[in-house]
């Protein structure tokens, strides 16, 4: 029964012998069962004992994380096994610092000299480079007549006319390269400058070279700068600094470029071993660290784990013992006695820890034993509150714990497993979506497991994944009561062959356009379709005006129970506490007014479906004079009575205005006793209590002999124990809460009722629209005739399955979903569920792991 | 008022045997009151869900209104043939 009430906990002190205590607590979070509590809460962080150890674990990680980064970056797959290594010793934690120190220095020197490398590669690639375009550059010098040639010494025609003069030998001239776009402000740089007398040629680097800092791919070119004398050079060079060229030594000499170029391609053939062997070197390291480096993950956590739970600790006098104290389900006693065992045994140590239980007033965390189908559920419940705690402090007043409000109690999990699929599947109810839903629920289910260690990292996914148990019954139900709708994508089955028939002739029918079939002749066979609507009224014109009549009396149905099964487990919680004064003086009014109200109305709709029908020659229980249920009700709250035409009758049965009074005033008187009794019956029994506890006081006083003291005592006595600031609650206050809470349900019943209505407005709203989508779009590939037909029917089947998967059951389920969370959470839980505790959050190295593995992807 | 027995039969039986025979072939294990209380649960809320699909097309207030094209097709589909008229 453990999703009924949450697990008995208890608060235990645990005492560790100090040399025990690492691997006690390693123990401990394998089983992840205790949730330990901070006893030095005002030490802050840097204070406490193990933060050293904490710190280096800190290191430890960062250096891991570097590690990683690397691996990465090479694309090396990180061998995961999914073992699960155990916390290692402390003094284990050495080694592993030392072995993640001596691979970081090592890769980081690895990674300085590639670096080194690549620069000096890069050098001589450049070099290269200029050396094979300068080449033409000076052929065409040399050449001195071709047509380009003149073509640019015509724009200079200065620099021409010297060179007539002095010859070419005089021309000095600079080679480097430059990023490509930089190329064009360069130029106009130099021209400026130099006011036009240098000339500059440039060419382009074909391939991308790799630029080592960043090791992006950059486009650079080759450029030459020819000038005369030493000013302008000086000059140039400046300009070249200032747009970071790099400027490489080239020689004037033809063949000593030659034996230049020569010696650059041999240097960079020597470069490119020594890279490719630190290369492979690097990737060595790296191999060998990706062997090991999801292993070293989980140890460093997890000893960094223990070393933060023992900081929560306090140590005794003698330094010799810490002392922890922790919130325990008392089922799992035996096992962290075991795992404590264990532990102790591995650290040699010969005091065994012990582990004493402690009575608290405090309201313990709230701890629900899950499995993977129910957690989905709890966590809708956990997402409006953690139920409080189950058990009462003992030694308390019940009626006064209630009024704590601290009492609530129960679990709605276990009942909303099916409520929820269930009031979905009413807004949803379609067979072929429900299908939908159910099949790639039920896929997500049974690839579970591959699917489960994938650990594909998208919220969506997790979501549908994490909801697979809820929504493979959503879908199950929405098949259920789409075959109630009769509803398949809009269509109808017509499994047992429709209850009606057309009895018109042909004249008749080639007359008139639309024709209503009625049910008191031959049309109808007097009986109902057997399984769900009639596939007639699918094709009906004034299908609405039936399923609006029909729907919303189901939504009032299945919401007046609902919330009936909620004021009932409100009374299996009052049991549970045996808390009579709250079944006496609350559930009992509160069922009267629910029963004689509303699940009357409820009652009249069935009356109406069974005495009323088109199929009889009596008026008054005829069509006519079938009365509406809503109008009967107002009329009723009002003490009015109906205003029916002549040949009807005033009264849907004999006795019915009597009744409805009777209800009606009985329900009504229920209000005052909801509202007062119980706050009544605590002041009275306040006051045959009150003589006793002054009787208590002036004892005290006089025991002391000091009346002057006698403030103070009850001071003290107040403080010590929590329980007694609730006994001391102010009347007026619980008065208040009791308003309230009155008000709360009385109004709440009325609205409530009415909330559930949009069980109603959204089952219509999403059979309208899977209708307008079959009619709009599929229609329109239905009606081809020729061979074509059958490629628009495949592009507008593809079309509608596109709009039908997102639109109807993706963001019609969304809506659905989010609406029957609200029946559940308002209408439904606000009967009997507060939702007050506070959950459970063992120590556990599964859970550390795993949110660390989460931000790791973030 | 047109009940047939063999619907109202066999769907409350159907349901009846989830919902109250169901419980108590649960096997035994740790979620054996969670598994009944989901079996009690779907039986009942089904079986209701169908008898109020069933009373509300018990006695029928308003018959259907179909266009003639409808009305045609229905009578040469369903078996039974327009008589040819007065």
């Amino acid at each position: 029964m453990s999703l009924f009430r949450s697990e008995d906990m208890a608060l235990c002190q645990l005492f560790l012998q100090s040399e025990a205590a690492y691997s006690c607590v390693s123990e401990l979070g394998e089983l992840g069962l205790l949730q330990f509590r901070d006893l030095n809460p005002d030490v802050n962080a840097f204070q406490r004992k193990f933060v050293n150890e904490v710190r280096r674990c800190d290191e430890m990680e960062r250096k891991l994380r570097y590690l990683e980064k690397e691996i990465r970056k090479d694309g090396i797959p990180m061998l995961d096994t999914g073992e699960n290594p155990e916390a290692p010793q402390p003094r284990e934690m050495i080694d592993l610092e030392a072995t993640f120190e001596k691979l970081e220095n090592e890769l980081r020197e690895v990674n300085q000299n590639a670096e080194a490398l690549k620069r000096n590669y890069l050098e001589l690639t450049e070099l290269k480079h200029i050396l094979r375009k300068t080449q033409v550059f000076f052929d065409e010098q040399e050449g001195g007549s071709s047509a380009t040639e003149s073509m640019t010494r015509a724009l200079i025609p200065d620099d021409s006319i010297a060179r007539q003069a002095a010859g070419p030998v005089q021309l000095g001239f600079v080679a480097g390269v430059i990023l490509r776009e930089r190329i064009p402000p360069f130029e106009r740089m130099l021209w400026r400058a130099c006011r036009g007398n240098v000339f500059l040629r440039q060419a382009e680097i074909e391939t991308p070279l790799e630029d080592p800092a960043t090791s992006d791919q950059v486009h650079k070119s080759v450029f030459i700068i020819f000038f005369q004398g030493d000013q302008l050079k000086s000059r140039v060079k400046k300009i070249c600094e200032g747009f970071r060229a790099t400027l490489y030594p080239c020689p004037e000499a033809p063949s000593d470029r030659r034996e230049m170029a020569m010696g650059v391609m041999t240097r960079i053939e020597d470069l490119n071993t020594v890279l490719n062997q630190t290369q492979d070197h690097r990737h060595r390291v790296l191999a060998a660290a990706a062997k090991n480096i999801t292993n070293w993950f989980i140890k460093v956590r997890k000893i960094k784990a223990i070393y933060h739970t023992l900081n929560l600790f306090n140590l005794d006098v003698t330094q010799k013992c810490l002392i922890a104290e922790c919130w325990v389900p008392t089922e799992d006693l035996e096992q962290i006695q075991l795992a404590l065992r264990r532990g102790t045994e591995r650290s040699g140590s010969s005091v065994p820890p012990i582990l004493n239980r402690m009575d608290t007033l405090e309201n313990p965390p709230t701890y629900n034993k899950t499995n993977k189908f129910t957690s989905g559920f709890q966590h809708l419940v956990d997402a409006y509150g953690v139920a409080s705690y189950r058990e009462a402090n003992p030694g308390m007043y019940n009626e006064i714990k209630f009024l704590s409000f601290l009492t609530l109690i129960l679990l709605t999990a276990p009942y909303t497993i099916i409520t929820f699929p269930f009031l979905f599947a009413v807004m949803f109810g379609d067979l072929g979506h429900g299908i939908l839903m159910a099949s790639f629920a039920a896929y997500l289910v049974i690839k579970e497991r591959t699917l489960g260690a994938k650990k594909i990292q998208s919220d969506v996914w997790n979501i549908f994944f994490g909801g697979r148990y809820i929504i493979l019954l959503m879908g199950l139900f929405s098949m259920y009561t789409g075959m109630m709708y009769n509803d398949v994508f809009s269509k109808s089955l017509n499994i047992f062959g429709s209850n009606w028939r057309n009895n018109y002739d042909e004249s008749t029918l080639m007359n008139s356009k639309a024709l209503q079939l009625d049910p008191n002749s031959t049309a109808y066979f007097k009986y109902p379709y057997p399984f769900g609507l009639d596939p007639i009224w699918q094709v009906a014109e004034n299908k609405i005006i039936f399923l609006n009549s029909y729907k919303m009396k189901i939504s009032i149905i299945f919401g007046v129970f609902h919330m009936l099964f909620g004021v009932l487990l409100s009374l299996w919680n009052h049991v549970y506490f045996r808390d009579r004064l709250a079944i006496m003086c609350e559930f009992i009014p509160q069922i009267i007014f629910m029963c004689f109200l509303f699940l009357y109305m409820v009652l009249l709709m069935f009356i109406k479906w069974v005495n009323y029908s088109a199929d009889t020659i009596d008026v008054k229980a005829g069509p006519y004079c079938a009365p509406s249920i809503l109008i009967t009700f107002i009329n009723m709250v009002l003490f009015k009575s109906s205003k029916n035409p002549d040949v009807c009758d005033d009264w849907m049965y004999a006795g019915q205005g009597f009744l409805q009074k009777l209800l009606v005033v009985i329900a009504l008187l229920c209000v005052p006793v909801m509202l007062l009794a119980k706050p009544i019956m605590i002041m009275r029994a306040r006051k045959q209590h009150q003589p006793l506890m002054n009787a208590g006081h002036t004892n005290n006083a006089a025991e002391n002999g000091d009346a002057g003291y006698q403030l103070d005592d009850s001071m003290q006595q107040v403080q010590p124990v929590p329980a007694h600031h609730d006994e001391e609650e102010d009347i007026t206050e619980i008065f208040i809460h009791q308003g309230i809470h009155t008000i709360e349900y009385v109004l709440g019943s009325v609205s409530h009722t009415a909330s559930y209505l949009r069980l109603w407005a959204l089952s219509l709203a999403h059979a309208q629209l899977s209708e307008v989508l079959w009619n709009m779009v599929l229609r329109n590939g239905l009606t081809w005739t020729d061979w074509t037909g059958g490629i628009v029917l495949w592009a507008i089947f593809g079309f509608w399955a596109m709009l039908t998967v997102s639109i109807l059951v993706l963001m019609e389920g969304l809506s659905a979903f989010l609406h029957t969370l609200r029946l559940h959470w308002v209408e439904f839980q606000s009967k009997f569920y507060h939702g007050l505790g506070y959950s459970f959050t063992p120590f556990s190295f599964k859970t550390i792991l795993d949110q660390a593995a989460t931000n790791a992807e973030e | 008022m047109g009940v047939e027995v063999w619907p109202l039969a066999v769907f409350t039986v159907i349901w009846a045997i989830v919902g109250i025979v169901g419980p108590f072939v649960v096997p035994k294990g740790p979620n054996r009151g969670v598994t009944r209380v989901a079996l009690i649960l779907t039986g009942v809320t089904c079986w209701l869900f169908w008898l109020c699909c069933y009373m509300a097309q018990m006695n029928p207030l308003i018959g259907p209104r179909l266009s003639n094209h409808t009305l045609l097709l229905i009578a040469r589909e369903w078996g039974n043939p327009i008589s040819a008229g007065h």
